[in-house]
């Protein structure tokens, strides 16, 4: 790659996320997205001037029954005369957008890009939405959940893990939750028990231990180090980002722990010079839609030997005054609106190193790493930033 | 300064009317070997793969994630994929290659029009809450801009089926065109566009290969270096533009250099007449320049790979020859809402 230049390095200086709830109903598609857009440029204290091009995400159209539905949203978020571009990569999408509009900047395209991603649940069903008809699926799964069940139940016999650690995640996560005024649900009453006696949906997972529908969007502003130096705020800067994708269905594939999902963190450690992402990581935002997630990711991810991630969990090293605190923001747990998920994890890792986390920072944290994943656990997106630029 | 990018292979399906006998994949996959075989790279050696297709055409949540099985995304590999035509996955992935992080791409595009009414089907591009409702089709809305264009004295009737005459005539050359030769212009499909105006409804798909510096003189003879690219959006709402007018083609190809020095040759993504018209304006086209010597999509259009297909054909061109500086422009949108120009040049023979 003698030929390439070198990267731009990336800063994230603005943030906006809307209170993230089951229906937004006082706003249009277009209200919604425009409230996390205004978010975060008022964050980066720019206009839409500021801005050189609009880089959307969202997960399947067919959600809000809108197709390709930036066409419809290049009005409100001020994209009319710039470069607009859809992102869809499943659930991932947050933060495969990030990650492309990131390297908008890195490649010296553009200088500053507003980054977007977004799901309005409510205007359909995303469970019968993900419940795809005969031919294209036999009518064995109803949700995310039954697709997801099994391979949670394979990680338990595998990891010897206690039956608990789901609910422990789900304890801890809802209760993260109460300290971001973003967070969707918000349940002050809130206790282990009541998470361990809630119905049971797709056996091991309960409904406490489930996602919500969200309605929600979140923005990000990126931009330059000429754009970083006149920042307003501190800003986060990306160490490094990567994607990578397996086909759903393969003989041989690890379900529980797939190479993808490996090789996109080992890609992004690289790139950021992480040798050992358990002692030189300080918080973690990741995409746990069922509680069980959790611990396979801190394996997946390299935060724990195969069938030792649980442990983390049990000993409260992934809560938030742990050692390594583990989805801050109430992860998707407590918030989802699918399309936005992935970003909503970019955004809460670039929230703590900026310090700017509230109620829910982890005091000092200087790296931090944020992951989505979607499809049929085949679809990664990871960055990791710093509160200091990348050296080198 | 922009890492010099080319487009090193292309490659596209033989455009049908229905495929019913073919899943997207497996219509896919023969044009992802045929474009590999060309560059003697194999799955594992492409640094970033990127697509374009809509949930909408295929009638399923999450359609592109079987397409991935086509790819043989096995060990993993760096991947994204847009929701729209595959020109802006080729966009997509020449960020990619400025970032450095990768030397190669493979892009790909597929879209089957046949299981539904595309007319209807497009009207779910529009503003949910005040068009949509409405139904108003994708034909119905070419009209409108036809007949603004009429009305501003720019064409007439005759001169639009010239266009789609000539079209078809250039298409009988290529031998993946769904009509090809002297097609009846037919009666009024909506006023005044004629069946001939319109473009032809089918399935297909298709894929190029990118390369950076030095790997790109390796994987092809004469590759097509991507002298700018650059794409821009309009408003939605039909009301606040001039549809007569395509301001950000102009843009878009201000940005990619486009003006900077005369083309010789330009794939224009027209699927109907009247937009050729528009396009040619917007981007100041002589009668020198050879306009869609492919056809373009008023001979074949399968949805969401149409645009890519004319970065290819544009490549392919320089490729073999037959041009030096050619345009390139793909469209996504009622009425050319959004538009994407690049600017493909060969070296000096």
């Amino acid at each position: 790659m003698s030929d390439a230049p070198g990267k731009e390095p990336v800063a994230v200086v603005g943030i906006g996320q809307t209170k993230h709830v089951a229906a937004r109903r006082d706003v249009s598609i277009a209200g919604l997205v425009r409230e996390a857009a205004l978010g975060a440029l008022a964050d980066a204290e720019l206009t839409w001037a500021g801005v050189d091009a609009v880089v959307i995400g969202k997960a399947p159209d067919f959600f809000e029954g809108v197709m390709m539905p930036e066409l419809y949203l290049a009005d409100a978020l001020g994209a009319v005369g710039k470069p607009m571009l859809r992102v869809h990569t499943a659930g991932s999408v947050g933060g495969s957008t990030a990650l492309v509009a990131a390297s908008l900047v890195a490649g010296r395209v553009h200088g500053t890009v507003l980054t977007l991603a977004f799901e309005k649940q409510s205007e359909s069903n995303a469970m019968w939405g993900l419940s795809l008809p005969v031919p294209f699926q036999q009518p064995l799964l109803a949700g995310a959940g039954g697709f997801f069940a099994p391979h949670v139940r394979a990680y338990m016999r595998r990891s010897g893990a206690p039956e608990a650690i789901g609910s422990l995640v789900a304890y801890k996560d809802r209760r993260n939750a109460l300290k971001n005024p973003c967070a969707h649900l918000h349940e002050h009453d809130i206790t282990l028990e009541k998470v361990q006696a809630s119905p049971m949906l797709w056996d091991p997972i309960r409904y406490s231990e489930t996602c919500p529908s969200s309605d929600g969007a979140c923005a990000m502003v990126l931009t330059d180090r000429a754009g970083a130096a006149r920042a307003p705020r501190p800003p986060a800067w990306l160490h490094g980002g990567a994607m990578r994708s397996e086909p759903t269905m393969f003989a041989g594939k690890d379900f529980v722990s797939p190479r993808a999902g490996k090789d996109c963190a080992a890609d992004v450690y690289r790139q950021a010079g992480i040798a050992d992402p358990r002692r030189e990581i300080d918080a973690v935002e990741m995409y746990v839609p069922f509680s069980w997630y959790e611990p396979m990711w801190l394996e997946n991810l390299g935060f724990a030997a195969e069938g030792e991630g649980w442990q983390l969990t049990e000993s409260g090293v992934t809560e938030l005054d742990g050692d390594l605190p583990v989805n801050m923001s109430g992860g998707v747990l407590s918030t989802n609106p699918i399309g936005a998920s992935g970003m909503i994890r970019f955004a809460e890792a670039a929230l703590q190193v900026r310090g700017q986390a509230g109620a829910h920072q982890v005091p000092g944290a200087r790296k931090a790493l944020g992951h989505a994943y979607g499809g049929g656990s085949q679809f990664f997106a990871m960055w990791l930033v710093g509160a200091e630029p990348p050296t080198g | 300064m922009n890492r010099d990018v080319a487009i090193v292979a292309f490659g596209q399906t033989d455009h049908l009317r229905r495929s019913d006998e073919l899943s997207e994949v497996e219509m896919l996959m023969p044009v992802l070997h045929e474009v590999l075989a060309a560059t003697g790279l194999r799955t594992g050696d492409i640094g970033f793969t990127c697509s374009g297709s809509s949930d909408y055409l295929a009638g399923r949540a999450f359609s592109f994630t079987m397409a991935l099985d086509g790819v043989g995304a096995w060990p993993p590999i760096s991947e994204s994929h847009v929701e729209t035509d595959g020109a802006w996955a080729l966009y997509e992935a020449w960020v990619k290659l400025q970032t450095g992080d990768a030397d190669t791409a493979l892009v790909y595009a597929y879209g089957k029009s046949s299981p539904g009414s595309v007319r209807d089907v497009l009207t779910r591009q529009l503003d949910p809450y005040y068009l949509a409702p409405l139904w108003p089709d994708s034909v119905a809305l070419a009209a409108l801009q036809a007949q603004a264009l009429i009305d501003a004295g720019a064409t007439d009737e005759q001169d639009l089926a010239a266009v789609a005459a000539r079209s078809r005539d250039a298409a009988a050359g290529n031998p993946h065109a769904q009509l090809r030769g002297p097609v009846p212009h037919g009666d009024y499909l909506v006023r005044p566009l004629r069946t001939g105006d319109c473009p032809p409804i089918g399935d297909g798909a298709a894929a190029v290969v990118l390369a950076a510096g030095e790997r790109a003189g390796e994987l092809c003879g004469r590759p097509a270096w991507i002298r700018g690219i650059d794409h821009r959006i309009e408003a939605h709402g039909l009301g606040v533009r001039d549809l007569t007018d395509s301001p950000s083609t102009r843009l878009a190809a201000e940005r990619a250099g486009a003006f900077a020095r005369p083309v010789d040759t330009a794939e224009l993504h027209a699927p109907f007449t009247a937009q050729e018209v528009v396009l040619r304006g917007a981007l100041r086209l002589g009668d020198d320049v050879t306009v869609n010597p492919s056809g373009g999509a008023l001979a074949a259009n399968p949805v969401m790979a149409a645009g890519l297909i004319r970065l290819g054909e544009a490549a392919a061109r320089i490729h073999r020859g037959a041009s030096d500086r050619a345009l390139a422009h793909a469209t996504s949108g009622p009425c050319l809402q959004q538009n994407l120009v690049a600017v493909l040049e060969g070296d000096p023979r």
